[in-house]
């Protein structure tokens, strides 16, 4: 078990980091999902005339939210992690005080599930200017980003725990990160596609993400609540498993 | 010695990593103020020692137990008492001088205000005071050696443990890293090393274990050490554990 006193500890040290170096690592995460958002939304969106009602533009926008602080949190969990623990050895810095390495991984956890949230808050600013957000009820997203960033911080440590050297990550976002991202229903609805991809997208948790962002976007929040609960059990269901993974790993 | 409080006893410590037996079944008691060192050719297991003793890895069978603590039961209480400089210099590279002795002090619940405090004195102790606002990429491996020491010595600890302190530094960094480290133990602090200078552990230690696959050979102080086997330390050494090498 791990003391949120000290895991807090491990969460400011990445924070200090990060706002020592925020400018370099914000651009990148924002400007990607802007390229996407006029990429398909204008070029693409100019042959599709709307897709349930909506602009296409408008349809993508909220998907853009759901990857992107997906994206962050994964990035932060698999190469942040992996780099810390093993090239620079902050971990083992860490681990020789009182910081025990439940205390580090709920630590980093927490800091995946925040910069998840970041990024996904920096989007809906930036799609809002756009004007391409209906409700002000997408600010309920906020929570559900910590949520879902946790759950994708979890997926991304299993991973950083079990992989030999760090280009095996590849494996992880081309077989695992890369189709969610384009089959989840950010692109166009899942339903467009044979059933068995629909069945698939729902053991997914960006398909969640993205439904929720969608829906909260268009001020729908009720019509969600089994995604909301899909999360959240998941998010559960994975937690004792980074730790455990980690932990073998750090303490050998 | 005796009368002396024991800050770290082992008992039939074992370490094994899959078929590899690290340590085997090695006992030991370090007495608090002294400095104890373990000398021994690479994989002899000092550092895996080391590392049960600062609680990074659990003992596989056999105790260890820190200020009278086990090192599986309490590890952050014990951990809170120690300074740790390890073989490698895992300072963040992210941060500066300065800022890699506080956000350290932070892991400790050190207050930011003792803990500036704190660091400016450390930073004067290992004579980096005009560096505390440089990168620490700016930094000598001389210089970054010392850092790590003043950042051990951010949470006051009773005991510190040296993973090859003066590995890799230029004859004056060395000097003054001993320079520093007598100071500490002139001033209590007990110590712990390993080290492949011999002329070091000759300087410094009051005990040494000779470790060979795993294995202590012997415990003693270096005087007694040649005086029963005859020239310096170094030949001691190679007489019990650097049998092979020439093979």
């Amino acid at each position: 078990m791990f003391s949120i006193k000290r895991a807090s500890k491990v969460w400011q040290r990445n924070l200090k980091v990060f706002t020592k170096l925020y400018k370099s690592s914000i651009a990148l995460n924002f400007v990607e999902p802007v390229l996407y958002l006029f990429a398909m939304g204008i070029g693409l969106g100019a042959f599709i005339q709307e897709i349930k009602g909506m602009p296409y533009i408008n349809y993508i926008a909220p998907g853009m939210i759901a990857s992107s602080s997906m994206f962050a949190a994964a990035y932060e969990c698999t190469y942040g992690t992996f780099v810390k623990m093993t090239f620079q050895k902050t971990f083992d810095a860490i681990l020789a005080t009182p910081v025990n390495a439940d205390d580090l991984i709920a630590g980093e956890l927490m800091w995946g599930a925040t910069k998840s949230m970041l990024y996904g808050t920096i989007i809906i600013i930036v799609i809002s200017l756009f004007g391409l957000v209906d409700s002000a009820v997408i600010l309920f997203a906020l929570p559900v980003l910590f949520i879902s960033g946790l759950l994708f911080g979890e997926i991304s440590m299993i991973c950083a725990a079990v992989v030999p050297g760090i280009e095996t990550f590849n494996y992880y976002y081309t077989l695992f990160m890369t189709p969610m991202f384009l089959f989840s229903g950010i692109f166009f609805p899942i339903d467009s596609l044979p059933a068995v991809a629909t069945k698939i997208a729902f053991f997914t948790p960006l398909y969640h993400l993205v439904n929720i962002c969608r829906a909260f976007s268009a001020g729908r929040p009720l019509t969600v609540w089994e995604d909301l609960l899909w999360l959240t059990v998941v998010t559960a269901i994975l937690s004792p498993y980074p730790f455990r993974l980690m932990r073998k790993r750090l303490v050998r | 010695m005796s009368g002396q409080m024991n800050i770290v006893t082992a008992s039939l410590l074992s370490k094994n990593f899959g078929d590899l037996q690290a340590v085997d079944r090695v006992s030991f008691d370090i007495k608090q103020g002294e400095c104890f060192g373990f000398l021994g050719p690479n994989g002899a297991g000092k550092t895996t020692v080391m590392r049960t003793i600062h609680c990074f890895i659990p003992p596989s069978s056999g105790t260890v137990t820190v200020f009278g603590m086990d090192v599986t039961a309490s590890p952050s209480e014990i951990k809170a008492r120690i300074g740790v400089m390890p073989q490698d210099n895992n300072l963040d590279p992210d941060f500066t001088v300065l800022e890699n002795l506080i956000v350290y002090a932070r892991y400790f619940d050190i207050k930011k205000k003792e803990a500036s405090r704190k660091a400016s004195e450390l930073l004067k102790f290992v004579e980096l005071t005009e560096k505390a606002d440089v990168n620490i990429k700016a930094l000598s491996g001389g210089m970054q050696r010392r850092l790590v020491l003043a950042r051990s010595l951010m949470n006051n600890p009773e005991l510190l443990i040296l993973d090859e302190p003066t590995t890799g530094l230029d004859p004056h960094s060395r000097r003054s890293v001993w320079d520093s480290l007598n100071q500490l133990k002139f001033n209590g602090t007990t110590l712990i090393l390993t080290t492949h200078y011999m002329e070091e552990a000759e300087k410094l230690c009051d005990r040494v274990a000779i470790m060979s696959s795993g294995k202590i050979i012997t415990i003693d102080t270096p005087q007694n050490l040649m005086q029963m086997h005859g020239g310096n330390l170094e030949h001691v050494y190679l007489k019990l554990a650097g049998r092979g090498l020439d093979a």
